[in-house]
């Protein structure tokens, strides 16, 4: 295939010219670029879901507290309480909700994750695709195909914009996380192209501005329950999206907003520590705490 | 404009807490390692901006001194690396500073043993990174190819020389990259292959005049 994919327009027309899902016509254009055969993508994206999948199992039964001790322990409180009380999201929300800080305690045990597309914003992906998958009963193929369309969907805002909270607030990273999140889930319940840019759309425009300012400068407040939250916002825009409800504004212009305001950004919102919730005066009393 | 693949983006498995700032970190190390080529007595790592800022709570010290060492981005080591056996037999010194002209996530490195010798680098986003100078030659490496850095007198005729020996070696060339301080001075090449240049390609740009440093650079695992 000779054409680029740099945009979402570019992705959905090529996709409806060669009548192929997001995936396949990722695939394609990973292997035209020339080192990554379909073979090697799909290894990959094996590799990084078995890991998720181990990084939920262990976060699941650990409360070991983070080095500075502020976090470690809110995966066993909320499966805690659901276990007498159900989310009133139902038991996949509930299920999304306890995996997300699973994998984002697990992160800041400095322990293994998947960066996907940031470590920050680890938890994610992995809660969305994995809770559905066991609920709806997906076949680790389909889960692999649905992980390589959130990645397609993570590579193409990237090429505008780098994935990092240092450049563009937290927006590019749990941010772009939760659009990837929003896009796997889409097509595992079946979503069409036009549906999973959407689903897609919907996420990058509902967190414009979102500024990265973690206490301490630790990947923690407010990084692990974000998770969560952004998680579960996956899931909004998927429901919006699969009832044909469309974002007015088109997904690459929102990439072009999302690009501009995280330049606009102040430099002391972007993972400096140096404005925002990092200059709190609780974060100041913590920060004298545990950094001395 | 960016050229990122899907790989970058799902991808790496590592110890957490920071892409940027953890395995990017690593990984700046890691390349900066290949780059030294041999063991230093002392490295002194300079942290810029953000990475000054925040880089003890993400541990970018700790990631940095361990790709220094050759760990992995996953190695559960990373954590406690600082009471490694492999981290007590090299020196190593820490110095936080401030410059805006920076990148956010910036780093140099200061080598010293036989050689001394200062590189570069910036962590991207994503575990991506890009090591920017070495010894004050603008470079720009990522670790995704297998590259040539040469350093050496500039006089006319070195760029096809070399490319025609890499040529003759059947190695396709993916990118070059020149740099030089003055006209007729000092002159850098970068050349990133597609594959492997073997051992008598490599002897023989080594054994063409007036090269100062000769350096294969091993492209990071993934
Ligand atoms: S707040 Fe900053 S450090 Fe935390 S997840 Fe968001 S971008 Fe990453």
């Amino acid at each position: 295939m000779e054409n680029t994919i740099t945009t979402f327009r570019q992705l959905y027309y090529t996709c409806k010219e060669t009548n192929k899902k997001i995936y396949e016509a990722a695939l394609d254009y990973e292997a035209s670029k020339g080192e990554n055969t379909e073979y090697k993508v799909r290894l990959q994206a094996k590799k990084s879901l078995d890991a998720m999948k181990s990084a939920i199992k262990t976060g699941l039964c650990s409360t070991e507290s983070s080095p500075s001790g502020l976090s470690g322990n809110d995966c066993d409180k909320l499966q805690k309480r659901f276990k007498d009380y159900g989310a009133i999201l139902g038991s996949t929300a509930q299920k999304i909700m306890t995996y997300t800080l699973a994998t984002s305690e697990q992160n800041l045990r400095m322990g293994t994750i998947v960066a996907c597309p940031t470590a920050g914003s680890c938890g994610i992906v992995p809660a969305v695709l994995i809770a559905y998958a066991e609920d709806y009963n997906i076949t680790e193929n389909d889960q692999i195909n649905a992980l390589i369309t959130a990645g397609e969907i993570g590579r193409i805002v990237s090429v505008k914009m780098a994935l990092a909270g240092a450049v563009g607030g937290c927006q590019a990273e749990c941010g772009v996380a939760s659009a990837m999140a929003s896009a796997a889930l889409t097509q595992m319940r079946g979503g069409n192209i036009k549906q999973i840019i959407n689903a897609s759309a919907l996420v990058l425009k509902n967190v414009l501005g979102l500024t990265c300012d973690p206490v301490c400068g630790l990947v923690e407040i407010p990084c692990v329950k974000r998770n969560s939250f952004l998680a579960i916002h996956a899931v909004t825009a998927s429901e919006l999206a699969m009832a044909n409800i469309i974002s007015k504004i088109p997904a690459d212009e929102i990439v072009d907003a999302m690009e501009q305001t995280g330049k606009l950004m102040s430099p002391l919102l972007k993972e400096s520590s140096q404005g925002g919730l990092a200059k709190t005066k609780t974060a100041i009393a913590l920060e004298k705490n545990i950094l001395g | 404009m960016r050229q990122t693949s899907i790989i970058d983006i799902i991808s790496p498995v590592m110890a957490g807490p920071s892409s940027s700032h953890t395995a990017g970190a690593v990984r700046l190390g890691l390349l900066a390692r290949n780059v030294y080529n041999t063991k230093p007595d002392k490295v002194t790592f300079k942290l810029y901006n953000s990475y000054a800022l925040t880089g003890k709570g993400h541990g970018t010290d700790k990631g940095l001194l361990a790709g220094i060492l050759g760990f992995s981005v996953a190695d559960e080591r990373i954590k406690n690396v600082f009471g490694t056996p492999e981290a007590n037999n090299i020196n190593y010194e820490f110095e936080f500073l401030e410059d805006f002209n920076r990148h956010p996530n910036a780093v140099d490195f200061i080598f010293e043993g036989g050689l001394k010798m200062s590189v570069s680098g910036t962590s991207i986003g994503a575990g991506e990174i890009v090591l920017t100078k070495i010894n004050g030659f603008s470079v720009n490496l990522d670790g995704k190819y297998n590259t040539l850095l040469l350093v050496y007198d500039d006089m006319p005729g070195v760029i096809s020389n070399v490319t025609g020996i890499i040529q003759e070696d059947n190695v396709n060339i993916a990118s070059l990259h020149c740099d030089r301080s003055a006209k007729g001075k000092t002159a850098s090449m970068c050349i990133c292959v597609d594959g492997e240049l073997s051992k008598n390609c490599l002897q023989e740009i080594s054994d063409l005049k007036d090269m100062y440093i000769v350096r294969y650079i091993k492209k990071l695992e993934d």
